[in-house]
């Protein structure tokens, strides 16, 4: 599965209105996967999850953070994700049904800060981009 | 969800607690919330539903083509805007979205609710019923750009859980 040329004009454009939200977007992001997918805390007992954490508004950047280097690299998401696959691999080891999660309420949480932008388009190609990142953050489990 | 109930069945009978509540819930039941049944029906009441079941199925059909091939009497389905134009599509998002409504009323039995139309799905219409996931996404994610920020964290979950749980009634028949 690999970008259309179009596809890839969607994604760009819509990061750079991203961009200027990371941290609030990564923090929205965390709190409805947490709310809908209540086992996904089970990766974080050491993390205070409540409304308003330092803790999560750090991580929810962090995650969005790593989606814009895909973005940047992403003609090849591949090399810009390598340390982060490794990563997830070998010392995280999230199950792959949590990036299924997480993308679910990324795009969720697109939708309701860029109504007018997340278009079925825009949808369609945002879904496959977070798939592509999945799949390339799980290619080293085994 | 907090377990109120004691721990053994001789603390049930010296405690206050009412005996039948140490029997075991049937388990085909999903339960709701008081909470979360009043942020259903809250957003419910603003939802158009030709508008958003229209448009959940379109996109159902957009970002996940392989769907396509349960709509072939539909037409014209060779691009977005095609899709979205679709009366077919539209009438169908509608009814599908209509039957969802049916659910927010019956959210205490939504196994009994969809047994005819599980059988339906399985029986005659032979859909995956991974489909009913996808489907159940695509609503909120319609939802989401309707709403916007008036769609928090704590309104998708019990969405989310009536989405899942109409999906799993729908799937409860197959054989």
């Amino acid at each position: 599965m690999s970008l259309t040329r179009a596809e890839r004009t969607i994604i760009v454009s819509m990061w750079s209105k991203i961009s200027t939200q990371t941290d609030a977007i990564g923090t929205e992001t965390l709190e409805r996967l947490f709310s809908c997918y209540p086992q996904a805390k089970t990766y974080f007992p050491h993390f205070d999850l409540h409304t308003g954490s330092a803790q999560l508004r750090a991580h929810g950047s962090k995650v969005v953070a790593a989606v814009g280097d895909a973005v940047k690299s992403i003609d090849n998401v591949a090399s810009a994700l390598s340390k982060l696959s490794e990563l997830h691999a070998y010392v995280l080891r999230v199950d792959p049904v949590n990036f299924k999660f997480l993308s679910h309420c990324l795009l969720v949480t697109l939708a309701s800060h860029f109504p007018a932008d997340f278009t079925a388009d825009a949808h369609a190609a945002w879904d496959k981009f977070l798939s592509i990142v999945s799949s390339v953050l799980t290619e080293k489990y085994r | 969800m907090r377990n109120k109930r004691p721990r053994s069945e001789a603390a049930a009978r010296t405690c206050f607690w009412p005996i039948r509540l140490t029997s075991k819930l049937p388990d085909t039941m999903v339960h709701f919330t008081t909470e979360e049944k009043a942020a259903v029906a809250s957003l419910w009441a603003k939802v158009n539903v030709e508008v958003v079941g229209s448009e959940s199925l379109a996109r159902l059909l957009i970002v996940y083509p392989w769907t396509q091939r349960l709509f072939d009497s539909f037409g014209n389905l060779y691009s977005e805007s095609a899709i979205m134009g679709n009366p077919k599509v539209k009438a169908h998002g509608r009814k599908v979205l209509n039957s969802f409504g049916n659910a927010t009323k019956h959210m205490d039995d939504l196994k009994g609710t969809f047994t005819d139309l599980s059988e339906l799905h399985c029986d005659k219409l032979h859909v995956d019923p991974e489909n009913f996931r996808l489907l159940g996404n695509m609503i909120l994610i319609v939802l989401a750009t309707h709403f916007s920020k008036e769609f928090t964290p704590q309104i998708q979950a019990a969405w989310q859980k009536l989405t899942n749980a109409v999906a799993n009634a729908l799937a409860h028949k197959y054989h």
